[in-house]
């Protein structure tokens, strides 16, 4: 089936899936921390858009909700919160050093090409939206993976994090029509307390090493040297 | 009578590009609180240096001579494949996309040898970036351009430009990575913030403006209309490729004169986008440029994954 024999609703996800794979290639390649999680707060947008569109054309109110606490969580709370974070240990102005920025967005490449590969065979029965879309939010989590492998600030971990998040969500959103309420609030719960303890272990690991370039916790030692 | 349009339609290209220039800079100074000049500008600009005598330098060989009439003719020549106001062209129809690129590739070698031809440091230092940025330059627009060849299963611009006016309006991901792509590309390659700045004169940093340094009267008319017909190049190609709609695919005389109308409409808006960007970001540092245009060979390679991941039939 092709593309132009879907529906105008079919093809806005499918572009919004292919945008939400392109913000997270803009993270991957994102050295300063409030542009990334600037890029965070408009991937969650775009999946707020993409959940919205998704519930009016499959005629499923209650994606309608969990578009809205995607909207209050991922669009306006942790990215607000993760700034204030930023800002109140003075990272805005660090510019973080990405090594071979090049290699890792052909590797980021490469992972899509592979999340296609694997679930080609799993969904041969589906329809052509289900699989790529399904296809894209596997990508998304595995450029998720690969944010946390390659940035080294913690700040940048906890996005990379959370975009995983961003990529299930999708995923469910596709493929089943949105979890069943109970999970969805639950998820939810634990993305917030998630988000709170980050900020928690943001202090704390701030104020024992004194930064939050994780590689810095490497060189830590039992003993004095 | 296509043929007499083909030409028509060339040389209203030409006489159009240094109106596109003037209107850019218009924006550019509204936007940065000056006082702009006229529209008229650039044409003034282009007529007062065919007046003045060209001096050349006595180590000039011929080939800084010949290189402003060869890089004026073969832009005109890669202006006659794109389809500006109608899409049935019989010039269009001869040549394709590649043979598009190739045509500009050839015009960059013959400014690259003129700016090294002459011996100054400054020629030959434009001569090696210009080279460095338009070897990255080039698989990215390529890449652009086969997502969109792809679609329209033709690498002929006019047939692909068809195709698409006769399919409506159909969303497609693979179109919006394309676009930005060529974007980026299309900012690389006629040298605007940046990549390279286009108002500077004496400056380290310069690349288009190193290469043309010794050129004086009609020769550097010649480059400098040659610049301004690229930029409107690529302005047209981005506009016509991925916003059609509007183009005349009747020959009637009302069909093209809406046409004329809707590509000068949407110019307009690329130039003020343009004028935004290079008002909003800064020059960027050479080796920084890599990075800007490897980005723009992933959007292109994205692209073309996702025509094949996500539209593609099975």
């Amino acid at each position: 089936m092709d593309i132009e024999n879907l529906d105008h609703y079919a093809q806005l996800i499918l572009s919004l899936a292919a945008l939400v794979t392109l913000t997270s290639f803009i993270m991957l390649a994102q050295g300063r921390l409030l542009r990334l999680v600037f890029i965070f707060a408009l991937q969650g947008f775009l999946l707020v858009l993409a959940t919205a569109i998704a519930a009016y054309s499959f005629n499923n109110p209650h994606l309608y909700i969990s578009a809205a606490i995607t909207m209050a969580l991922k669009v306006l709370f942790i990215p607000w919160m993760l700034r204030r974070h930023i800002l109140k240990l003075e990272m805005h102005r660090d510019v973080e050093a990405l090594s071979n920025k090049t290699a890792i967005m052909m590797g980021g490449a490469s992972l899509v090409v592979f999340s296609y590969y694997v679930l080609h065979p799993i969904m041969q029965d589906a329809s052509m939206i289900l699989l790529n879309a399904l296809s894209l939010s596997l990508a998304v989590i595995l450029l998720g993976m690969l944010l946390m492998i390659s940035h080294h600030q913690a700040i940048a971990h906890v996005v990379g994090f959370m975009s995983i998040e961003n990529g299930l969500f999708f995923a469910a959103t596709v493929s089943t029509n949105g979890m069943p309420m109970v999970v969805e609030l639950g998820v939810a719960f634990d993305v917030l307390v998630a988000a709170v303890l980050f900020g928690i272990f943001f202090l704390h690991i701030n104020s024992s090493i004194d930064s939050l370039d994780v590689d810095k916790m490497n060189r830590l030692n039992e003993v004095d040297q | 009578m296509n043929l007499l349009i083909a030409i028509m339609q060339t040389l209203l290209f030409i006489s159009l590009a240094p109106l596109l220039a003037g209107w850019l800079k218009w924006c550019k100074c509204y936007l940065q609180n000056r006082k702009a000049p006229s529209l008229l500008q650039p044409y003034r600009d282009l007529l007062k240096l065919t007046h003045k005598q060209p001096v050349v330098s006595k180590d000039a060989s011929w080939l800084f001579i010949i290189a402003p009439y060869i890089i004026f003719s073969a832009t005109v020549i890669a202006i006659t494949v794109i389809p500006l106001i109608t899409v049935d062209l019989p010039t269009a129809a001869s040549a394709d996309m590649i043979v598009l690129v190739g045509f500009l590739a050839f015009a960059r070698f013959f400014l690259v040898l003129a700016g090294l031809d002459v011996g100054t440091a400054f020629g030959g230092m434009g001569s090696s970036r210009e080279m460095t940025i338009s070897s990255m330059a080039e698989p990215a627009m390529l890449m652009a351009v086969f997502t969109i060849t792809m679609t329209a299963s033709t690498t002929n611009l006019s047939f692909a430009i068809e195709h698409i006016l006769q399919e409506g309006l159909v969303l497609r991901p693979s179109y919006i990575f394309a676009l930005f792509a060529l974007i980026l590309v299309a900012i690389a390659e006629t040298g605007r913030i940046p990549v390279d700045n286009p108002a500077t004169h004496l400056e380290l940093t310069m690349i288009h403006e190193a290469m043309i340094l010794e050129y004086s009267g009609r020769h550097l008319a010649l480059i400098e209309w040659a610049s301004q017909l690229k930029l409107m190049l690529y302005g047209v190609l981005i506009a016509n490729i991925f916003f059609p709609w509007g183009m005349a695919e009747t020959l009637s005389l009302s069909a093209l004169g809406y046409a004329l109308l809707a590509i000068m409409g949407k110019l307009g808006v690329l130039a003020i986008l343009l004028a935004l960007s290079e008002t909003l970001f800064a020059k960027m540092r050479l080796f920084r440029v890599q990075e800007f245009l490897s980005f723009a060979y992933l959007l292109g390679l994205l692209g073309m994954l996702s025509h094949i991941i996500l539209e593609a039939s099975r």
